[in-house]
Order: C-alpha cells, then sequence, then structure tokens
C-alpha cells in the first residue's frame, strides 16, 4: 500500500500554521449535525471529546471503566514537557523537537514531532486556565524539573501525580461538556468491533461490560484513543483492564499498524517478588534527577548482599559502580530510557545484581546530605510512601532496588500528518497511534503527546476531514454493516463460553496470559536475536493453539463477566504477538527500544543502520495466522542532522 | 500465610446477597491483597465451583480509585493512607479471618459481588466542578501568579482519586469529603473565583439530590482517606456554601 503522510508544504516551522490557514471548516450549524465517536478517556481520548463538544460537534465517548476519570493516564508520575523556557535555560521550540526526534532515534516523522513542540506551550496555558495545581516557586510562577534525556528543566509537575492533574483537569473540561449536552458518556461499555461502510469508518458495536449486551452506534467519524499494548507481557506498568483490543479490531478491519516492535521499557520500577504478581510498579524518571544508580564494583559483594549477609549501606564508596555516570558522563543518570535499562540488564547480567539478581540500587543518601531530608520529602514523599508500602524498605535509610519493566508501546496505528488512518474517518491519538515518539519516547512526552493531540491537533484536522461530510446526513446503525459485524462479535463471545465446555484440558484466562508474557518477555524484551524471535514465534503458536483449545471462561455473554473480558482481549494478544515477533524480526538494526544483540557497537550501544531501515514498517493485516504484508513510509530528515545517539 | 475468607457475593444489584465462605493457603506476605484474591478465583475457577468473586481494580498503584474493599469493617483495609490495591498480606496475621464487602452506600448500588456503581461521582463533578474554559483563548501560564502555599493547599485537596472510602467509611454515606476536595481545590485557585459561589451551590444541590447523607462532622472520612484528604476542606465548603447565599455574584441576585 502506498502510504501517504500528508505532510503540508513549506518550511518545517510554518508547515503547522499553513495547514490551519488552508484547511476546510465545518460551520457551527453543521457542527450539530454532525457526530463523533471517541474510544477511550484518557488525555488524548477525554481532551479531544471535550474539544470537539465544546466545538458544537455532537460526541459520544467510551470507557471500560467506571468512570472517566481512571483511565491510565492518571497513573502518570513525573511530568509534561513544554518549551517554555520559563528557566531561561535555552529552551525553545526547535530544542524540544530536535531532543525528541534523537530521543526516539531517529525513526520519528519530523514534521509531527515539531508541531508537537510547537503546542506544547499551548498545553501548559490550556492546563493552568483549568486549575491543574502545577508546582510553583515561591513567587507564584511555575516550577520546573529535569528528564531523561535533555539538558533543560522544561518538565512542568504536580508533585509525583502529574498524569493524575492533568487527567483531572481534561476530565473535568469533560464533565462540563457532558452537563452542557454536547457529550455523552458511555461507562463500562468495550469497544468490540469497527463498522466501516464504503470504505469509511462509520460507528462501532460496543458491549455494556454490566449487562453484557452488544449495542450499536454510528457516526461520521472515530477517534480511537485507546491506549497501548503493554499488557501483551502480562507484567507491565499498565493498568490492568489497558489492553490492545480496540486499536486492534481497527487493524483487522484494514488500519495498518506501525512499528510494532518498537516497545518501552521504563528502567526505574520496583523488582518482581513472586509468581503470585500482578502487575509492576513503576517509580518515576524524576527520581533520577536526585537519586544514583549503582551496583557493588566486586562480585562477592553483590553475591553477599543476594544472600543477605551485607546490606547496601555496609559498601564503602569506592567500592560502588555508579555505572551510568561512568559510562554516560554528559547525562550520568539522566540517559533515555531504553539507555538506562540496557545498562542495568548488562550488570545484572553480568552477576552484579542485588535483591533476587534482578535489581539494582537507586540512592538517595548524597541528595539527602546536599538538600536535607526535608527537601527530598518534599519532592518525592509520596513516591518514597508509594516504595515503602510495597517493599516494606525505607527509601530514606536504605537505597531503593530497581528493574526495568514493560512501560510504553511507541507502535500503533498508522496514521498521517492529520492523524488519520489508512482508513478515512477513523483517527487515532495518544498512544494508540504511533506517530511522534519514532523508537524510543522520551519521559514526560506521553502526557505532551496525549493532549497535543486531543486538544490542537484532532479538532483541527478532524474538521478538514468532516467538512464534506455536512452533506450525507445521520448515519444508521440499522444496516447490513452493523448486522454483520454484530453477529461476528457474538459469535466470538459464544465461541468463547463454548471452549471450555467440551475441553478435557481446561485452564484459565490468567493461565495463558501468564505464559504468553513470558515467552514475550523473555524473547521480545530488552534484547532480541533471529535466534530468540524464532523460538518466540514457535512457541506463541503453540501456545495460542492450545488457548483456543483450553481455555475455560465460567458464566454467560449477558452479564458482568470479567474473565470473559479478559478472554477476548488475550485473543488480540496472541495476533499482536505475532506481529511484534515479525517487525522485530525483519528490522535488522538496533534502535531505540528495540535491541537486536546482532546490532551493537563494541561498547554495547545500539548500532542503527540508516541505509536500509529508515522507515515506519506499516503493517496490513491479510487474515487470521496468515503472515501480514508491510509498507514503508520512508523518513526524510530535512532540517535535522543525522548523528550517532550519543549521551556520552 | 492462609486465611479463611468471607465474601459478600450477589448476582446482580436486584439479587439477595449474602457471605460465602473460602480458605486460601500458601499465600506469601509479600502478596498485595487483591493478588490474594486473584489466587483465590484461580482456585475457583480450576475448582469449577462458581464463578469468580468479582471486585473492581484497576491501576494497583493506589491512583486510578478503580479498588475500594470494605476489609473486617474498614475502607480499603487496617492501613492508613492506601487504597485496597496497596494493602499487603504482611499486615495480616496468619490464620485470621478476614470479612470482605462492597462499599455500603445508598448512592453508590451493588453491581455485582463486591462491584458497587459510583457514577454519582461523576455526576456531581459534572454538575460543577470545573472551571469553564475551552480549548485555546486562554493566558499565558505565568500571567496567573499564585503563592506557593496556596497552590500546595489546592494540590493537596486536588489528591483526591475518587474511590469513595469516604461515602464508605460514613454512617450517614455523605459525600461531603469528596465534594469539599473538589470544591476547595477550585476555590483555592484564582483561575477558580469567578464560578465559586455557583459552583458550591450545584455541586452540593446534586450530593443531596443523589441520595448521599448529611455530614454530621464525625470526620470518619478523613480517617480512611487513602489520600489524606483534610477535613478542613469541609469546613472552607460551608464557608463557600455560606458566602454563596450572601455573595453579590450568586446568579438570581
Amino acid at each position: 500500500m502506498k502510504l501517504d503522510s500528508k505532510i503540508p508544504e513549506g518550511p518545517l516551522s510554518e508547515k503547522w500554521t499553513n495547514y490551519k490557514a488552508h484547511q476546510k471548516l465545518v460551520n457551527p450549524a453543521n457542527k450539530r449535525k454532525i457526530n463523533v465517536i471517541v474510544v477511550g478517556t484518557g488525555l488524548a481520548g477525554a481532551s479531544a471529546a471535550a474539544s470537539l463538544g465544546a466545538m458544537g460537534f455532537n460526541v459520544d465517548i467510551f470507557c471500560i471503566q467506571d468512570s472517566p476519570r481512571r483511565a491510565h493516564s492518571i497513573a502518570a508520575q513525573g511530568g509534561i514537557n513544554a518549551a517554555k523556557n520559563y528557566q531561561n535555560d535555552g529552551d525553545s521550540i526547535y530544542r524540544l523537537f530536535y531532543d525528541t526526534i534523537k530521543g526516539g532515534d531517529y525513526r520519528a516523522r519530523e514534521a509531527n514531532v515539531y508541531r508537537l513542540a510547537e503546542v506544547s506551550n499551548n498545553i501548559i496555558d490550556q492546563c493552568v486556565a483549568q486549575g491543574v495545581p502545577f508546582a510553583r516557586d515561591y513567587g507564584g510562577t511555575l516550577d520546573n524539573r529535569s528528564f531523561g534525556g535533555a539538558q533543560v528543566s522544561r518538565t512542568f509537575y504536580a508533585r509525583g501525580q502529574t498524569g493524575q492533574q492533568l487527567l483531572l483537569g481534561a476530565y473535568s473540561a469533560l464533565s462540563r461538556e457532558i452537563a452542557r449536552g454536547s457529550v455523552k458518556l458511555h461507562e463500562r461499555h468495550e469497544m468490540m468491533d469497527l463498522v466501516v461502510v464504503d470504505g469509511r469508518a462509520r460507528g462501532i458495536i460496543t458491549r455494556n461490560l454490566v449487562t453484557g449486551e452488544l449495542e450499536r452506534y454510528a457516526a461520521h467519524a472515530v477517534v480511537v484513543a485507546s491506549g497501548g499494548y503493554g499488557n501483551i507481557y502480562y507484567l507491565s506498568t499498565n493498568a490492568m483492564n489497558s489492553n490492545g483490543s480496540a486499536a486492534w479490531q481497527c487493524h483487522k478491519k484494514g488500519a495498518l499498524f506501525a512499528n510494532p516492535c518498537y516497545v518501552q521499557i521504563h528502567p526505574t520500577c520496583i523488582p518482581v517478588h513472586g509468581d503470585y504478581q500482578s502487575k509492576l510498579t513503576l517509580m518515576s524518571e524524576s527520581l533520577r534527577n536526585d537519586g544514583r544508580i549503582w551496583v557493588p564494583k566486586k562480585k562477592e559483594d553483590a553475591e553477599a548482599i543476594r544472600a543477605k549477609k551485607l546490606k547496601p549501606t555496609d559498601i564503602p564508596e569506592e567500592d560502588r559502580d555508579y555505572y551510568l555516570e561512568r559510562r554516560y558522563p554528559a547525562f550520568g543518570n539522566l540517559v533515555p530510557r531504553d539507555v538506562a535499562s540496557r545498562a542495568a540488564k548488562e550488570r545484572c547480567d553480568a552477576g552484579y545484581g542485588v535483591g533476587t539478581g534482578l535489581a539494582v540500587y537507586l540512592d538517595f543518601a548524597d541528595a539527602i546530605q546536599r538538600l536535607g531530608r526535608d527537601v527530598v520529602e518534599a519532592r518525592y514523599g509520596n513516591l518514597f510512601q508509594m516504595y515503602e508500602k510495597i517493599t516494606a524498605d525505607n527509601p530514606y535509610e536504605t537505597p531503593m532496588m530497581i528493574y526495568p519493566a514493560i512501560h510504553y508501546t511507541m507502535g500503533g496505528l498508522w496514521v498521517d500528518y492529520e492523524l488519520q488512518t489508512t482508513i478515512p474517518g477513523l483517527f487515532a491519538a495518544g498512544e494508540a497511534n504511533f506517530s511522534d515518539h519514532g523508537a524510543n519516547r522520551l519521559g514526560a512526552s506521553a502526557l505532551m503527546q496525549g493532549l497535543a493531540d486531543g486538544y490542537f491537533v484532532l479538532p483541527y484536522t478532524m474538521q478538514n476531514y468532516l467538512s464534506d461530510q455536512i452533506y450525507v446526513g445521520k448515519i444508521s446503525a440499522d444496516t447490513p454493516e452493523f448486522d454483520k459485524a454484530e453477529a461476528e462479535v457474538r459469535d466470538r463471545m459464544n465461541k468463547f463460553l463454548e471452549i471450555g465446555q467440551n475441553a478435557t484440558e481446561k485452564h484459565t484466562v490468567d493461565h495463558f496470559h501468564k505464559a504468553l508474557g513470558h515467552i514475550m518477555w523473555e524473547y521480545v524484551g530488552m534484547a532480541r536475536n533471529v535466534e530468540s524471535l524464532n523460538t518466540a514465534k514457535k512457541e506463541v503458536a503453540a501456545l495460542e493453539a492450545r488457548f483456543w483449545k483450553e481455555v475455560c471462561v465460567p458464566g454467560k455473554a449477558e452479564e458482568f463477566n470479567p474473565e470473559l473480558e479478559k478472554c477476548y482481549r488475550l485473543a488480540d494478544y496472541f495476533e499482536l504477538a505475532k506481529l511484534m515477533i515479525s517487525d522485530a524480526m525483519h528490522r535488522e538494526e538496533s534502535c531505540g527500544g528495540h535491541f537486536r544483540t546482532e546490532h551493537q557497537t563494541e561498547d554495547g550501544e545500539t548500532q542503527r543502520d540508516d541505509q536500509n531501515f529508515m522507515y515506519v514498517g506499516a503493517w496490513e493485516y491479510q487474515g487470521h495466522d496468515v503472515e501480514e504484508v508491510m509498507s514503508k513510509e520512508d523518513l526524510k530528515y530535512e532540517y535535522i542532522t543525522i548523528a550517532k545517539r550519543n549521551y556520552k | 500465610m492462609k486465611f479463611t475468607l468471607h465474601i459478600w457475593r450477589q448476582e446482580n444489584a436486584h439479587a439477595k446477597g449474602h457471605f460465602e465462605t473460602y480458605n486460601v493457603d500458601n499465600i506469601s506476605a509479600e502478596c498485595s491483597f487483591l493478588e490474594m484474591l486473584d489466587i483465590l478465583n484461580e482456585q475457583l475457577l480450576n475448582d469449577h465451583i462458581t464463578h469468580p468473586v468479582c471486585f473492581d481494580n484497576d491501576c494497583r498503584e493506589g491512583i486510578c480509585g478503580m479498588c475500594g474493599l470494605y476489609i473486617n469493617g474498614r475502607p480499603h483495609g487496617n492501613d492508613d493512607g492506601i487504597t485496597t490495591c496497596q494493602l499487603h498480606m504482611r499486615k495480616f496475621t496468619d490464620g485470621e479471618d478476614i470479612w470482605i464487602e462492597p462499599w455500603r452506600a445508598k448512592a453508590f448500588p451493588v453491581i455485582r459481588d463486591l462491584v458497587v456503581d459510583r457514577t454519582a461521582f461523576d455526576k456531581i463533578i459534572q454538575a460543577g466542578g470545573y472551571v469553564s474554559t475551552t480549548t485555546g483563548g486562554v493566558p499565558d501560564a505565568n500571567s496567573i501568579l499564585i503563592p506557593k502555599h496556596k497552590a500546595d493547599q489546592a494540590m493537596d485537596a486536588a489528591a483526591c482519586i475518587g474511590c469513595g472510602a469516604c461515602v464508605a467509611a460514613c454512617k450517614n454515606a455523605s459525600a461531603m469529603l469528596f465534594v469539599s476536595a473538589k470544591v476547595s481545590h477550585l476555590a483555592l485557585l484564582p483561575q477558580g473565583q469567578v464560578e465559586a459561589a455557583d459552583r458550591v451551590q450545584k455541586m452540593v444541590c446534586k450530593m443531596d439530590e443523589l441520595g448521599f447523607g448529611a455530614c454530621t462532622n464525625t470526620y470518619a472520612c478523613e480517617a480512611e482517606c487513602p489520600k489524606q484528604i483534610k477535613r478542613q476542606n469541609i469546613a472552607r465548603l460551608n464557608r463557600q456554601w455560606i458566602g454563596s447565599l450572601f455573595g453579590r455574584d450568586r446568579k438570581d441576585n
């Protein structure tokens, strides 16, 4: 398929201005006649629905939780980037753009990222106007902190709960529109399928999670803002209910899926402690502002610590290896996430890990001595408390133990400059699309992207699409396409419920999900190679075959049935896993979060192959168990000099 | 560790509920409370006896507000400043009997087992828990100066996760702490001033209309709040409410 990214004409800094000046609009009287569906109420979905509703469109918004405020954006801790340059430290739109492209290992689209940097400042203004209580300095102005991959302080924050406060801001704007009647909220509703009529996205089939009823919603356009697919690994920092199914249904209906193998592994999470574990908890990247990461220099010390014969505080300064400061003197503990994660894995694999052997220290002793306990508490108090509640260790007295964990997926539905997928009328926003982070996302950029897409991009670009939709009239949900989609969903539900009834060997959904997660983490995780990917391919196929014969789901489809929900989401993960493996296999280079052990420099850094792989790989679904077909979108860098990504 | 669990089972909103007793064994002290329930459910599913126990949960790190169980007579269990998902089995003694119930409040009807419907909270926010801005057309962020201590106080109030523990803890099932947290968050900031009088009126009226009880100042809500929202917010709400009755910016003046 030929991919047209629809990048506007003109110099980089004028593209967005030019686009807005020449795009088509919908007049206020006509907006009332247009229906839009938004799936997901995280930062991207809530902000898009609130903005579109305020403009006058009729919006239906859906979430799987009991309230829009529960979307997983709420768990983002550290902050949101913007190029305000309030600190006078040399920041600018260009620098934020440059850092984001470099952080993404030169695998993101220039024009999209520049626009993101451009609107970043509007986001901060918007959120403050809503009453988001960002941290402030004594003079009453906004405060900033530093994040990985940048040499300026451009991150705005609200203690360790920035995502929560930004989401509540978007939720409040959304609530206002719901009260005004422009947005209709459907909580505990899950999108089960996308309905395409004459090649355009025209609606969705949903399942009411309380009653199990299938419902139909028709609209002139559909926005999917359903987040990422990190839970494919079972253990991740994602919420339990986060899933990739809404996006995957769009993919099955013809939307291309881009760069599925780009997965972000966050370096600072609480390590795994047992096989009953259900999720991994993130410790904010902001901790790396003041925390120093180390492992013992001597193997025998590491062994003694693992055997609980030595405590970290027993290790003298000269016997500690602050390996990030050693390897990357320029960025030190603030190297980007992929670099920090790999460095931790390298030390642990070499036998220097602490705890269970799969952990390193994040130490605040220096910061407490330098700044005083009060200052450290004011900055990170809630994170320290959270850590103590989980581990029963006091980080003021002993270093935290951390290890990398799956956190974010850069891959997602392919979108053009307008955030439109390859299905006309279907848009994707936030983590659900692939567009802005390349092969690795910088910290505090997910919140920026979600809100940029929802507040400042979609409200413009969707109008360009909707301008000719005023002629088509109301879209009916009573058509053969809706009938067919609904029948397929119903059959699928029934199939899942039947498997267990007839099976001799039965297993729960979680049994299969844990097994899939294990395969993905071992063979398609932090380090990949031909051999591991081949193993993964075989094991996923075998596991999927067993799943379709042995999975056991209790109860009925027409009732509140969380096991059934988990089951249909897992079925999609099996297909997605196979696609991730194919994508990782074909990309014979290392870039960002995708590390192929065959392609590394002598000192263990990623080795890109710009000659052959400077493109976006977008995959097209061909049917169950049929190898997907890839199309390329070549990445052209006109305003940035490609360089080796160096943080030394 | 092993435990005897007494869990509230109720098929749907209209069915009659009852306690059911289950035993779990070999539970690690490092296991979280919800992971212990996962183990129980895995056990129930493998034994093919019954439908697993339904309970709401999502982020499992104490921020989404989705989980909420009444454990041995306390919302979110026997620890301070945590949600149910942050409760760990090391807080219990081996062999203990544990009673697990859903939130009990008229405004939060049961959906199934331990899952309740908290959409009433959304309706209260929709009644006025926002600053009326539309996207774009707002001033530069630093043009609104806010004293640090005010911003900090607003943040304290804004930390509410909307879990409903305050309502569950209250003998009257009052939502005063929840409502006052939002009223305070916005009343403490200059951005919230314009609509302050109207906001407190609308939110309090909506709270009453939805069947939440009255506040009798026992502060069980404050004691059980996982985010330790302070009762001073309730006092601030009351001041705002009285002020709004006489204020010049009242709508019908």
